[in-house]
């Protein structure tokens, strides 16, 4: 079991009147490079995420983050360790610098620099106004950002929605590269091309509970027929 | 000359209504009842706080106390009918006007600026309150809607490990600096713009102005420093409200349109 990063165990988020957003969901991310969560919209996968760092609270079961049950954590230590890229590009008042050090204070230039180069942007946006950015420089300015603090684990919750298309691929890229200097990467998307494209192992989540996990080559072997017809719709949509 | 109104004086007054009223007739405005009621209201309701005031005066200070927690509750009640989508925005309004009112009249009293009687603990508190009211709605209005428009920058800082408090800070230092600004422009413009009140009202009695003067600078004075600890208070109140121990912003989405 600990050999997860998360773990899932029969986690429900809803209200009292019983909208459930999740419900009884089971399953775990494993201790891979990047995972894809896939579902269409509104099946309650940014909700999953959302658990992982405590931005949302479960209102039943329990969340594991390499064993541990995050209710049990303290929230501002697991948001460190846990970092997250929003869907929409989130800059803050400032300059690029000054975003950058709301995750790191004592950051200094050179730092700052190597970060933005992480990134592909250029020192230039140190200085640069950060809410006056494009959406892809802004959210390759926000994944620096959550960089800065260097989490172990990056959710990346729908992070190429409101991109162009060449920032969707250096995203996408950024991604494999976190990945590959060992930031487990959790990657959601309703696109399942996508996940192909990037993740190792995928989680599909249908209807508020994660209805199939696997390996992304082997996800349509033994997938339930839901599953199999939201796959799809995806491949269809291609 | 001081002014004495009495009672034919004040119903001579009333053809400045009649003035209002027949405007609305000619240019067809279809307010005329409106006027009418409102003027109506109006005096009655200021006759009876007068003799209302006449009666406490006439009483030990305990009154005019008694008086003042019942202003300061009333406020608290309209803050929460006019802001009713902000939590627990009553209690916070309370909390609010009660610590306004033991700086500034704690302050003004304290240093002997008033002497305490009835005559000025009343018409101070009302002011104190009445302004601070306004301030009051205007600043828990402002924190959740700014709360609730940065969300995702706020929920960002929160994801970067940042306590809630300090996510929330610039957003809420936006929406204390919209509710006071208002206050202090007053503040700027009192005297070249417009002649307050307190100043007004002294000098149709009879005051000498500069006597007035210094009454009414130091009553500006007195509501700058109550709407500053309110907002502030109140401000900082709602901002706790809407996040949870665990650092995770409560505020609810805004109605679909």
């Amino acid at each position: 079991m600990t050999a997860d990063v998360f773990s899932f165990e029969h986690v429900s988020v809803g209200d009292d009147a019983g909208h459930w957003r999740l419900h009884e969901a089971v399953g775990a991310i494993p201790d891979c490079g990047v995972t894809a969560i896939v579902g269409p919209s509104g099946s309650g996968k940014s909700t999953l995420l959302r658990c992982c760092n405590r931005l949302e609270a479960v209102s039943r079961g329990v969340v594991r983050f390499r064993g541990v049950d995050v209710a049990t954590i303290e929230p501002l230590s697991l948001r460190r360790r846990v970092g997250m890229v929003f869907q929409r590009p989130t800059p803050f008042a400032g300059t690029g610098r000054d975003n950058l050090r709301v995750a790191a204070p004592d950051l200094s230039d050179d730092q700052a620099a190597d970060l933005l180069a992480e990134v592909r942007l250029d020192a230039s946006f140190l200085d640069r106004d950060a809410m006056r950015l494009s959406g892809g420089e802004a959210q390759r300015l926000c994944l620096a950002r959550s960089l800065a603090a260097e989490p172990e684990v990056l959710l990346m919750d729908e992070v190429t929605s409101s991109v162009d298309p060449g920032t969707r691929v250096a995203l996408e890229e950024l991604a494999r590269t976190c990945a590959g200097r060992g930031v487990r990467v959790l990657w959601v998307t309703h696109d399942f091309a996508q996940a192909r494209r990037i993740a190792e192992h995928a989680l599909v989540v249908l209807a508020g509970r994660i209805a199939h996990a696997a390996a992304v080559a082997d996800l349509e072997t033994d997938a339930p027929p839901d599953v199999r017809a939201f796959l799809r719709e995806g491949s269809d949509a291609e | 000359m001081p002014s004495d109104i009495e009672w034919p004086e004040l119903a001579a007054s009333l053809v400045l209504v009649a003035v209002a009223v027949a405007l609305s007739m000619v240019r067809s405005l279809r307010l005329e009842r409106t006027i009418l009621w409102a003027s109506a209201r109006a005096a009655v309701q200021l006759l009876l706080v007068g003799f209302a005031l006449e009666a406490v005066f006439d009483r030990t200070i305990a009154w005019s106390w008694a008086w003042v927690f019942a202003m300061v509750a009333f406020a608290a009640d309209t803050v929460r009918r006019r802001a009713p989508e902000v939590p627990g925005v009553m209690m916070l309004s309370l909390v609010a006007f009660g610590a306004a009112a033991v700086v500034t009249l704690g302050v003004l009293f304290g240093l002997s600026v008033f002497p305490l009687e009835p005559q000025t603990l009343i018409p101070l508190a009302g002011m104190m309150v009445g302004n601070a009211m306004t301030a009051t709605v205007l600043v828990a209005r402002r924190v959740l809607e700014e709360l609730r428009d940065k969300r995702d920058e706020v929920e960002a800082r929160l994801a970067l490990g940042l306590p809630s408090a300090e996510a929330a800070q610039p957003y809420v230092r936006a929406a204390l600096r919209t509710a006071l600004i208002p206050q202090i422009e007053t503040t700027k413009s009192v005297g070249l713009v417009f002649l307050p009140g307190a100043m007004t009202g002294l000098i149709l009695a009879g005051v000498d102005p500069l006597d007035a003067v210094r009454v009414q600078i130091a009553v500006m004075y007195l509501v700058l420093g109550s709407v500053a600890t309110t907002v502030t208070i109140v401000g900082l109140g709602v901002q706790r409200r809407l996040f949870t121990a665990d650092h995770r912003l409560t505020v609810p989405a805004r109605p679909a349109d």
